[in-house]
């Protein structure tokens, strides 16, 4: 989404019309002084929770940890190693291709199914706009649970399936985990993104069809000319969303090994879970906060160019 | 509808079938009531039965017995019907633990929603319709936080707040609970839109302070706004794992989605000890019912939030 195009264009801004009377200076004080006293709550907790932790992670990113000896101050060396180290960039490969692959999946089906049940044609459409939201609700622990029995070959239908037919399908096999990850996720965020894409196509002034329909448009030439270009700004806000998404998994790979073994799912599987470890099991802070940083500003690039590209080919409309 | 419309669309559209003489008993399709297609439906029913699987499989499961579970199929029901069983088993396993969870979690979201839906409309209320200099700096910080990914974040929260001795409190999940810039966006969008100017500087000429007239005449204005930002909150912080994983190391304190993953792990690491799979999938039931409810008794409120913010994006 545009933020800085969005403040700057801004109606909000513009406050009260006494604002811009000529006031006494100690009114305009008095008034600064009351919007900072309501501003102030969440100001100073947002420091505490955003800012200062950023600028603390940023200077535990100089040290390092070492057995003897304590912290020692090493400058910028926990980057120079992280932009060297293959188990980092193993995981930053591993999201960027589940991102180009599930990310389109995904937002297809939820434009597909958001068009599908916005043009009244679907019988029961109420239940099954529901019903597709539902998983939304479900934390992603329960959600990587229900998946992980369903489709375990031990427990779960595959397992079943196998002894029907014979086979030896594992969908947590090493080659296979990451599909079945695909699978999860795109199974907890269509609902919600299709809702996104329906609410904007319930913003189209329904006047807008009956012109359509007087000059004789077919089905297809609606949902090309009017549907599709309705979905453009949320399909710019949706891709964004899901790629700061995708690109922190880290809940399904943290579960997985508990309930599967042999799914390949090592400690550095995705930038995240390669953080928590270093951090957590491997007592390496500096290195984790370097690591987490450098994510942060790669997930923050790459939604950044989304953003651009997706305003670009909007205004070229 | 407009009857000319109506018909003409109809006429475009049903070129291939045969014309209808008896156009009066039949039910007159329309651009707002359009003849519904086979194709379109099962083609959405087989999305649809995709998303509501897992969820049937967790109900037919949460039946079954332990040794059910592990003999029998998937989604056939077990010999015994033992869902009774496996929720009194769930309140009662290591000392009723679960109910400890669950308070933690009603803790958790209810204050953290309640507060962060305060301080959202707080802030945007003062963004909409008061002046202070900084505004630009403070509304670019905030809204550029929106695309910081949670979890890049959680780590350095956690350092700090070793630091300060805070963590394996319900602070360490509390505080960071309470800011929703997300929130704090719609509620302004929603302020902007929602309170008429006249009105507040109408109450001040009554008298009214400034705090009295956002209690009274404005907060009863953005309440379906603040509907939006509450479930919003109240999912995110119900479905949290990340930041009470690496905060909390006492399960007196953990909220059901780590209680329950600790659970999971307890029959793996046990190797072939402890398998207590039925109670990992009846708390894992118990857990989602709340959200359910949530989710299907307030959904027009999830539409009005997102055609907001889809609107201004």
């Amino acid at each position: 989404m545009d933020l800085a195009r969005r403040f700057d264009a801004d109606p909000p801004a513009t406050a009260s019309p006494d604002a811009k009377r000529p006031q006494t200076a100690t009114r305009k004080h008095r008034r600064t002084r009351i919007a900072l006293a309501f501003i102030a709550p969440f100001g100073t907790l947002f420091a505490l929770v955003f800012i200062v932790p950023i600028l603390y992670a940023a200077y535990l990113s100089l040290f390092q940890q070492k057995l003897i000896g304590g912290d020692t101050f090493v400058g910028f060396a926990n980057y120079g190693k992280l932009f060297r180290d293959p188990q980092f960039w193993d995981g930053v490969g591993r999201v960027f291709r589940f991102t180009l692959i599930q990310v389109p999946i995904m937002l297809i089906f939820a434009m597909a199914l958001a068009l599908a049940l916005d043009g009244m044609r679907v019988h029961g459409a109420k239940f099954m706009r529901m019903t597709i939201f539902l998983p939304y609700a479900v934390p992603a622990i329960v959600s990587t649970l229900m998946w992980g029995f369903l489709l375990g070959v031990k427990y779960g239908l595959f397992g079943s399936l196998n002894d029907a037919l014979g086979t030896d399908l594992d969908p947590f096999a090493p080659g296979t985990t990451l599909i079945s990850i695909g699978l999860m996720v795109t199974w907890a965020f269509t609902g919600f993104n299709m809702l996104i894409f329906y609410a904007a196509l319930k913003a189209v002034p329904r006047e807008l069809y009956e012109a359509a329909a007087i000059d004789g448009a077919n089905e297809f030439q609606v949902v090309r000319a009017i549907k599709v270009p309705a979905l453009r700004g949320s399909l710019v806000v949706t891709t964004i969303f899901s790629i700061i998404g995708t690109f922190q998994m880290f809940n399904e790979p943290q579960i997985l090994p508990s309930m599967v073994a042999g799914s390949g799912v090592t400690t550095f599987y995705t930038p995240n879970l390669y953080a928590y470890h270093l951090a957590f099991t491997g007592s390496q802070q500096g290195y984790a906060a370097a690591l987490a940083l450098v994510m942060a500003a790669i997930t923050i690039a790459v939604a950044y160019a989304v953003q651009i590209r997706g305003l670009r080919n909007a205004s070229d409309q | 509808m407009h009857p000319i419309s109506s018909r003409r669309a109809e006429a475009g559209k049903a070129s291939g079938t045969p014309t209808r003489h008896s156009g009066r008993a039949r039910r007159l399709y329309t651009v707002g009531n359009p003849r519904k297609s086979t194709t379109l439906t099962v083609m959405t029913a087989l999305f649809t039965l995709y998303c509501l699987l897992p969820l049937v499989w967790l109900v037919i499961n949460a039946t079954k017995s332990q040794a059910d579970f592990v003999s029998s199929f998937g989604l056939a029901p077990g010999r015994e019907f033992a869902l009774w069983d496996n929720i009194v088993e769930v309140f009662g396993y290591q000392d009723g633990i679960f109910s400890r969870w669950l308070l933690n979690t009603v803790l958790y979201v209810v204050v953290g929603a309640t507060v962060s839906t305060f301080l959202a409309a707080l802030g945007g209320y003062a963004l909409a319709k008061l002046d202070f200099t900084g505004k630009r700096v403070f509304l670019f910080v905030v809204l550029g936080s929106i695309s910081v990914p949670g979890i890049a974040l959680a780590i350095p929260q956690f350092l700090l707040f070793a630091q300060l001795g805070m963590t394996n409190t319900p602070w360490a999940i509390l505080l960071p609970s309470f800011i929703n810039p997300f929130g704090l966006y719609l509620m302004w969008v929603f302020t902007a839109e929602a309170v008429p100017t006249g009105l507040l500087e109408a109450a001040k000429i009554d008298g009214a302070g400034e705090f009295r007239t956002f209690l009274q005449i404005a907060l009863p204005l953005l309440a379906p706004a603040g509907v939006t930002v509450l479930l919003f909150s109240f999912v995110s912080i119900w479905n949290n794992y990340f930041l009470p994983l690496i905060m909390l190391k006492d399960p007196a304190w953990y909220p059901l989605t780590v209680g329950i993953s600790q659970w999971n792990k307890l029959g793996s690491t046990a190797g072939n000890g402890a398998l207590i799979q039925n109670l990992v999938i009846t708390s894992s039931l118990l857990t989602i019912i709340p959200m359910v409810v949530a989710f299907l008794g307030l959904q027009r409120y999830w539409r009005s939030g997102l055609s907001l913010g889809a609107v201004k994006g």
